[in-house]
């Protein structure tokens, strides 16, 4: 086609034009009638304005949201703290301005210019928080040479509290000061350098409910930047309340009894998957953080040997040794290759090929059924069991419980642990499976690997005849004119088909290990309450053999046994699953039991028995 | 060989009108930041080197056929889509919105090109396509396509401000290309329709600009603070003005972002209702020449490609003092020429040099 064969028409294209040049003229004419309005018509106005044009907004710092338990205790608060900010545009010398206040503050210097700097990407009118929660004496030193201090002002910040200190702080998570990245994803919704946002748990996950609106004064104010006259004032509007799902005294008493340990504790409802408690203990005390935490004290949260920062009842991977065994009981009843009147001679060894492996009970159990190696923990029985049933199945039935898996918990960095299979080995270690580690996985040793909150949903799916459920957190969120603006509600996972009456002989199995004479879940025993459970003793190591005749108090911390375990209560018509598992505590049965009974108790509303002090604890 | 026609056909006053755009601009500039402390090269210098290299670009573009771009119009386009994409892929994030390619040396903006591509690229299509009885429906499906890709890929980053702009460009080409008034009704409810859904897909923080230009008291530390302050210094400067470097609205630091999108509101205290209605002339002059060099142009090719480059002026002057005067929501688009910024000047001379092309080819056949 010739281009220009329509170029013929253009004279008719003269109409288009003048559209054009019509249109560029009127809207160019409204351009400048805008302009005379406000610059000849509203002049004075404007200058009246722009002559003492001192008028500035100034924000004033939300609240964040309190926290409260499933009851309505109240577990984080805030409470009034000042602030020393920078408001830049004021500031005439900014290197003297550092130097006086970093000796008021008797602060670093480098800290306070580091705020500053930070502030720089901010308009100037924004004032730019330096130091927090200013004591007051050195807040009258600030006040008293204001004079010298041009651009400086205080300004009331609201600071977290926490009325039970350590308890249930991983849950919480802690504050920090907002970083570059942070003020990049967030922009748009009105964070300032020096802000203080969620880095983990809760305060993280529900930064956006938590955080609140901030609030203004319109003040005016003379050329040096003080404070005239108020002018206007738009209250802030506190970050929503969320109730969390837990129970307080169940929390409490959890963390009580493993006070001394290093492990954790969680409870479920096993009707609903809501977390009544997560407990991991050494834990920190989140309000070093709400005013910003020191170096030193950081370094010695994050040098500690006993990782008080990581929440291990989800970071936390462990093998779940014995309490496994409910696994691969299903697991091999289902598969029909042992029925609950199996019975298994256990002599106290199990001989696979040239290799021996060892019952706990070096002289055995003698014969023994589901029953009786469930109530006594007998090893041999599962070994038997375990080697007949195949790794596959074993990590299939493990895989419907969620092991292997992330749960889905509202909180951050929740690891999967490890449910090993053939192709697993195959591809992870180029290796073939070998029975040898199928009769170890049966009691839940070797690769197999759980965190505490995997136990404890697993248990509750026992608990609640086979329904996987999503462990949750938050009970609400609710504004404080009453709207909700989340509410948990029961979510199921999967539904786990154990077949006809297999989960009835575990359970009936379960609580026998309990309560039975002989059983070694006896310490987690109730008057009141039928309680099922499960054991487990985990090595960490095989056992060196110079430890190995050593009583506990002469084998090293490091070389200690986990001690774990896992129940649920009322046996007959479950509502509360536990598990239990102290780093290091050397016995299910005599550790990490009356932890769990501890826990039950506050749940039923019975008193509670603290568990002994653990020995040997703070000495090696 | 080269024709001795063009130089004498060279557009002196185009040329002349844009220089002097230019250097109002840098004084004004200058004034603007003058209280800044810190060392460094002082903006208004930066501004006028990136004039110079923005003028020698221009005069790059003389010196070749702008007709060659007729040829080359889809592989800019497809080189320029496949930037937009890499953008997506690799490009570097600052506050959140990712629009720039790190080429070591300096930083892309593929989406600032896409301006000028797509005026290439519309160009093209309508001189070859076109009659202007009217288009239909069906013949404007090329276009949109080629429209609505880069547009997407904009909005992805997100860039509402450039997204509107390629739009609102291409928008003018169509309708000066002609369409047919069926057409232009079911055109007119489309868009009604997309600005309603299409309130659904912007940015929270978007929203919000547009509930503060609404109501600038809203948000009176954000970018309410820009529309107020902004309406103070150019309403203080009343009829006169206050005087080059008197300007006590910018000078104190009250108005934000004074050097760049709200360079226009020092110029208008500065040099009061008498500056503006001049510096408004000018650019109104910059337009109208612009359409008269469309309307003179040799061949139809030129002729869009003129249309299409005022047109993005016109946008570009339009939204920016639209802004600033408090008549638009802020989108944060700068004044051609006068906002400081490499970027925005390079591409006005690129613009500038497309014009002045068809405007020294226009006897030439």
């Amino acid at each position: 086609m010739n281009p220009n064969s329509a170029w013929s028409d253009k004279p008719d294209l003269t109409k288009r034009f003048l559209a054009l040049l019509l249109v560029a003229v009127a809207v160019f004419l409204l351009l400048l009638l805008r302009l005379w309005n406000l610059q000849v018509i509203n002049a004075e106005r404007y200058q009246a304005l722009s002559e003492r044009n001192r008028i500035r907004y100034m924000p004033i710092a939300a609240p964040r949201g309190p926290i409260y338990d499933r009851d309505g205790h109240l577990l984080v608060d805030n409470r009034p703290a000042f602030g020393v900010s920078v408001m830049r545009q004021d500031v005439d010398d900014r290197d003297r301005l550092l130097e006086r206040l970093s000796v008021y503050l008797e602060a670093d210097r480098e800290q306070l210019e580091g705020r500053l700097t930070a502030g720089r990407r901010f308009p100037f009118y924004r004032p730019v928080p330096l130091a927090d929660d200013v004591s007051r004496d050195l807040l009258e030193r600030v006040q008293e040479n204001s004079l010298d201090l041009h651009g400086v002002l205080i300004e009331v910040q609201p600071l977290r509290s926490y009325p039970y200190e350590e308890a249930a702080a991983h849950i919480f998570g802690y504050l920090g000061e907002i970083t570059d990245r942070e003020l990049a994803r967030f922009q748009g919704r009105g964070y300032r350098p020096g802000d203080f946002v969620g880095k983990t748990g809760m305060e993280q996950t529900l930064e956006s409910y938590l955080r609140g609106t901030a609030g203004q004064r319109l003040v005016e104010v003379d050329v040096l930047g003080k404070e005239l006259r108020v002018l206007q004032v738009q209250d802030p509007v506190p970050g929503n309340k969320v109730y969390l799902t837990l129970r307080r005294d169940v929390q409490l008493a959890a963390e009580r009894a493993l006070r001394g340990h290093a492990g954790s504790a969680v409870a479920l409802d096993v009707r609903t998957g809501e977390v009544l408690a997560l407990a991991s203990l050494p834990s920190f005390n989140p309000a070093l953080f709400a005013r910003g935490i020191s170096g030193s004290e950081w370094l010695e949260l994050l040098q500690n040997p006993r990782h008080p920062l990581q929440n291990k009842a989800i970071k936390g991977q462990y093998p779940p040794a014995s309490t496994f065994k409910i696994v691969t009981a299903l697991a091999a009843l289902r598969a029909g290759v042992a029925t609950p009147n199996t019975r298994v001679e256990c002599t106290g060894r199990f001989t696979l090929g040239n290799h021996e492996f060892r019952c706990w009970k070096r002289t055995g159990h003698g014969v023994t059924d589901l029953r009786k190696a469930m109530r006594e923990s007998c090893d041999v029985w599962f070994y038997k069991v375990g080697l007949d049933l195949g790794i596959d199945r074993l990590a299939e039935m493990g895989q419907e419980f969620g092991l292997g898996q992330s749960l889905g918990i509202e909180l951050a960095g929740e690891k999967e642990g490890l449910m090993p299979t053939r192709a697993w080995k195959r591809q992870r270690m180029g290796a073939p499976w070998y029975d040898g580690e199928t009769v170890i996985a049966a009691i839940g040793q070797g690769f197999v690997l759980t965190t505490p909150l995997q136990l404890a949903v697993l248990t509750a799916a026992v608990a609640n005849g086979g329904e996987l459920l999503q462990p949750q957190l938050v009970k609400r969120v609710e504004g404080w004119d009453g709207q909700v603006f989340r509410e948990a509600r029961p979510e199921i996972i999967r539904k786990i088909d154990f077949g006809d009456g297999n989960l009835a002989a575990v359970r009936r199995s379960l609580e026998a290990a309990v309560n039975e004479p002989q059983a070694t879940g006896r310490a987690s025993r109730l008057e009141s309450v039928r309680v099922a459970g499960k054991t487990g003793t985990a090595q960490v190591v095989r056992l060196r053999d110079e430890h190995r005749d050593r009583t506990v108090k002469e084998t090293p911390y490091r070389f200690r046994d986990h001690a774990l375990f896992v129940a649920y209560a009322p046996a007959d018509d479950p509502e509360i699953a536990v598990a239990v598992v102290v780093e290091h505590g050397q016995s299910g049965g005599g550790t990490a039991a009356p932890i769990a009974r501890a826990m039950l108790e506050a749940y039923f509303g019975l008193p509670v028995t603290e568990p002994a002090a653990p020995a040997g604890f703070y000495g090696d | 060989m080269f024709d001795r026609r063009l130089l004498l056909n060279f557009d002196w006053t185009l040329l002349l009108t844009v220089c002097a755009l230019a250097l109002i601009g840098t004084a004004s500039l200058h004034s603007a930041t003058s209280g800044w402390s810190g060392g460094g090269t002082p903006l208004y210098l930066k501004q006028l080197s990136w004039f110079g290299i923005g003028l020698v670009l221009a005069l790059l573009i003389c010196c070749f056929d702008y007709r060659h771009l007729e040829h080359l119009g889809f592989h800019f386009f497809a080189i320029n889509l496949a930037l937009l994409v890499a953008v997506l892929l690799f490009g570097k994030t600052t506050m959140g919105a990712t629009r720039w390619l790190d080429l070591g040396f300096f930083n892309l903006q593929p989406s600032e090109i896409m301006k000028v591509v797509i005026i290439i690229t519309f160009a093209r299509y309508f001189s070859r396509n076109g009659h202007f009885r009217g288009h239909t429906l069906r013949e404007l499906l090329v276009p949109f396509a080629l429209l609505v890709v880069p547009v997407v890929l904009v909005l992805k980053q997100p860039d509402l401000g450039t997204a509107l702009l390629i739009l609102f460009i291409a928008v003018v080409m169509v309708l000066f290309a002609g369409i047919s008034r069926g057409v232009l009704v079911l055109l007119i409810l489309l868009a009604m329709l997309g600005a309603g859904s299409g309130w659904f897909m912007l940015h929270d923080y978007q929203k919000e600009r547009i509930y503060t230009f609404l109501n600038p008291e809203r948000d009176p530390l954000g970018s309410g603070y820009h529309i107020i302050q902004s309406k103070i210094a150019i309403g203080s400067g009343g009829t006169l003005g206050k005087g080059f470097m008197q300007g006590t609205q910018s000078q104190l630091s009250f108005l934000p972002e004074r050097h760049t999108d709200f360079a226009f509101s020092v110029f208008a205290e500065e040099w009061g209702f008498a500056g503006c209605l001049l510096l408004l002339l000018l650019y109104l002059f910059l337009i109208v020449w612009g359409i008269s060099i469309a309307r003179r142009a040799a061949d139809r090719f030129g002729m869009f490609l003129a249309v299409g480059v005022t047109a993005m002026l016109f946008w570009h002057i339009v939204v920016n003092l639209g802004m600033v005067i408090g008549l638009l929501p802020v989108v944060g688009v700068p004044l051609p020429l006068f906002s400081y910024g490499g970027t925005s000047m390079v591409t006005t001379m690129i613009g500038a040099g497309l014009l002045l092309n068809v405007s020294m080819r226009r006897f030439m056949f």
